[in-house]
């Protein structure tokens, strides 16, 4: 039993770190750690640097250009490089569409999408959730009717998804689509992968609470999609869209990010003065501070437990299960501190390139600048990935078996 | 990085699970709950045969030189059974004060009764009024010739009630930190006042009335004992950290159990949302614990006291909070039953209970951690 990296661990740990140094535009590490908005170049100048060093496919096995680092070296990788402020990467072609296309895609489409998601040529959104279905996913309705005529064969698509993440930015779409309304819900499902371009598609911005645009509405008007656009067997869909799901396991807890926040958040209680003595001596706020130092302390240890029964091969136990609860829990407790620091800082409505936003020159702490739309953006992190509850749930049949 | 048990490890694990199933029932440890000395001795050198006794004392002084790790898997056992005999109080922290404390000929020449089960000590620290305070020692040790007179009294000596020898924490007037002193339980001017506690686990105040010792009696240096004292405080921490998440992994076992079988308005009780979530709220307590408990395993011997301080307080700190929740939610699932004493679940939940208010409760190593941020601040 032994908590700290091994020696080679440890050589790897600099490695990436001296690449993240040398390599990370100090520009978009500013903004990282500022908690400024970040635009799709931001996102795509750290990808293309990755990529280059042939270290983008992080999860990836070495036969589709990935990196084939275990699962402690991709925790590794992602630490180390959150915390010098590097963007996170645009999980929705690397980690969740790339492993379905490698596991259940034909020759072809592994030979066109991997390369193009490696190279950040194009960006991907997710297309799953619909106004009607969210936490019921399977009740989704946006419906695919397959058609052959001259024009060859293919699904036209008709229907709504919600919520996609950055769809503003994405050049494909993968999509749950109902291909059959006969047997379970789960039954009529398929799995699309879906060119932006195509027409009839219309992308809505949905404004969040923190007045950015962050998600989207896709809608689909009679959307032609060729059948060899299909991911695996008609109405198999739904096989595909769990062992997504599952995929993206360890990742969700977020502990990479969540240590940077707190560090930001020393640094805060530490500067910001209340009655002319730093924040940190005020012992209410020291033991919010503690404590929430102390959970992510017991997350991290319980993801290396889990990383640790990966990467030997034994089944990991409930623990996984609960990365996602008490992860999203921790940003938002982190988020809430944050804003609770800035007093009354947290009060003027303040946004980038937002002319009826607050000009306050007092509000000189970046730190403080975004902290409040942070607090209203980081809600999200409990609902979304099937909700908290939607968690609790999966825990109480799969793991206790009630 | 490796979570594995070794070997040996899981081979000591597996030797007091035997024991525990064979010698341990719930009725097996009701007999000793009654019994005089609310312990037995019959128990007590079955652990020693084991080898628990001789674990943590080091391989040069006649022990097996087990670590952090070892004491965990031991303890956690020690919790999943309810163990009542005083290895916490008589074995883990006179260890850790004589291998800290003691020099090289008192390490070699305790070591050996104490390895082998047949002598027990116990140390008498907490005194009225100083809550957790490891550094408020008030019990006064005054030079007399070549010795000194003890006089004071202290309070919830775990394994007082038992213990041949005392180790008492004390200060002699003018001294910067506290000593410690070895002092038979039979000595004159001792008395005991022998107690049960809440969780059936015994204890008790010792009244030292001008108590003469001799030079011979100091454990170690005088007046340079408190970084020993809290050495072995952290390593007790430590200890009930394990045993604490041996017992709520079994009253989360047993509440599932419960949730599954016990039936109302026609269906189990454990198909209520409600119930299922706040099921699943236990469950993440315990594996955050489990999580916190290795931690503080393998910190407990870190050289780096403040890292070590630091560690140990923010698994105490979890350990505390989860022993609360799962403690009184295991107890709220199960209804009426789980109030009555004549079930398990109401054992657990007193054992769990004291654990989260022995050696310093939330606030008090909450406190500690945040005090450890303040300084580095």
């Amino acid at each position: 039993m032994d908590l700290r990296y091994s020696p080679e661990q440890q050589v790897f740990e600099k490695e990436v770190r001296e690449f993240t140094r040398d390599n990370l535009d100090p520009k978009v590490a500013r903004k990282v750690l500022e908690g400024c908005r970040l635009e799709r170049e931001d996102f795509l100048s750290w990808h293309r640097a990755l990529n280059k060093k042939g270290w983008v496919g992080v999860g990836w096995p070495k036969e589709f250009g990935g990196t084939g680092w275990n699962s402690t070296q991709q925790h590794i990788f992602d630490e180390v490089t959150a915390d010098a402020g590097a963007p996170q990467l645009i999980p929705f072609g690397l980690r969740m569409v790339a492993p379905v296309i490698m596991n259940f895609g034909n020759k072809a489409q592994q030979d066109y999408h991997l390369p193009k998601i490696l190279s950040g040529e194009n960006w991907w959104c997710q297309g799953y959730s619909e106004p009607g279905s969210g936490s019921d996913l399977a009740s989704l309705k946006c419906k695919a009717e397959r058609v052959s005529d001259s024009s060859g064969d293919y699904y036209v698509v008709n229907g709504q998804k919600t919520w996609t993440t950055l769809g503003q930015y994405a050049d494909w779409i993968f999509c749950l689509v109902r291909t059959s309304t006969e047997g379970r819900q789960q039954e009529g499902i398929s799995f699309l992968l879906i060119d932006m371009k195509t027409p009839g598609i219309t992308v809505r911005p949905i404004i969040m609470l923190d007045q950015e645009h962050e998600v989207n509405e896709v809608w689909f008007d009679d959307v032609k999609v060729p059948v060899e656009n299909r991911v695996g067997e008609e109405n198999k869909g739904w096989t595909y869209a769990k062992f997504l799901l599952s995929h993206e396991r360890t990742g969700i807890a977020g502990v990479g990010r969540c240590k940077r926040i707190v560090k930001r958040l020393q640094n805060v209680a530490k500067k910001a003065l209340a009655n002319g003595k730093p924040l940190i001596e005020d012992v209410r706020f020291r033991d919010r501070l503690a404590q929430v130092e102390i959970d992510l302390r017991a997350l991290e240890i319980t993801l290396l437990r889990v990383l640790d029964a990966e990467r030997e091969k034994r089944q990991p136990g409930p623990e996984a299960s609960l990365l996602k609860i008490k992860g999203s829990e921790i940003q938002q407790v982190l988020t809430e501190l944050t804003m609770m620091a800035a007093g009354p800082a947290a009060l003027p409505y303040v946004r980038e390139g937002d002319n009826g936003a607050a000009d306050v020159e007092w509000l000189s702490d970046e730190a403080f600048r975004y902290a409040t739309g942070h607090y209203f953006n980081f809600r999200k992190t409990s609902i979304y990935g099937g909700s908290n509850e939607i968690q609790r749930n999966i825990i109480t049949q799969l793991v206790l078996g009630l | 990085m490796n979570f594995s048990l070794t070997e040996e490890q899981t081979a000591l694990k597996d030797s007091i699970g035997k024991f525990l199933e064979r010698d341990y029932t719930f009725d097996d440890r009701w007999k000793v709950i009654r019994s005089p000395e609310g312990w037995s001795r019959a128990h007590w050198n079955q652990l020693a045969e084991i080898g628990l006794m001789a674990l943590p004392v080091a391989e040069a002084d006649g022990g097996l030189g087990g670590g952090g790790v070892d004491a965990m898997v031991v303890m956690e056992q020690i919790g999943k059974g309810l163990v009542l005999e005083p290895y916490l109080g008589c074995v883990v922290l006179p260890v850790a004060l004589i291998k800290a404390a003691g020099t090289a000929a008192q390490r070699t020449n305790l070591s050996e009764a104490l390895a082998s089960g047949e002598t027990l000590y116990a140390f008498a620290h907490s005194e009225p009024g100083q809550r957790y305070e490891r550094a408020a020692v008030g019990l006064q040790a005054t030079p007399k010739g070549d010795g000194y007179v003890l006089s004071g009294k202290k309070i919830s000596v775990l394994g007082g009630d038992c213990a041949d020898v005392i180790i008492v924490s004390a200060k002699v007037p003018g001294d910067a930190e506290a000593s410690l002193f070895l002092v038979p339980a039979t000595a004159a001017g001792v008395t005991r006042h022998a107690y049960p506690m809440q969780d059936a686990q015994r204890g008790a105040d010792i009244e030292f009335a001008n108590v003469s010792v001799g030079a011979d009696a100091l454990l170690g240096t005088r007046a340079k004992a408190q970084a020993a004292i809290d050495y072995a405080l952290d390593v007790a921490c430590a200890a009930l950290c394990a045993e604490a998440v041996g017992a709520m992994t079994e009253l989360q076992k047993i509440t599932i159990e419960y949730l599954k079988t016990r039936k109302q308005f026609g269906r189990a009780l454990g198909t209520n949302q409600a119930l299922q979530h706040r099921a699943v709220d236990m469950l993440m307590h315990v594996e955050m614990s489990r999580s916190m408990a290795l931690e503080a395993a393998v910190s407990v011997d870190n050289p780096d006291a403040v890292a070590r301080a630091k560690a140990i307080s923010a698994a105490k700190t979890t350990i505390n909070q989860a022993c609360r929740f799962v403690g009184q939610n295991a107890v709220q699932l199960h209804g009426g039953i789980g109030v009555t004493h004549e079930l398990n679940t109401s054992h657990y939940f007193k054992r769990l209970t004291m654990i989260s208010v022995t050696f310093g409760d939330s606030d008090w190593h909450l406190a500690r951690y945040g005090d450890a941020l303040l300084a580095a601040a």
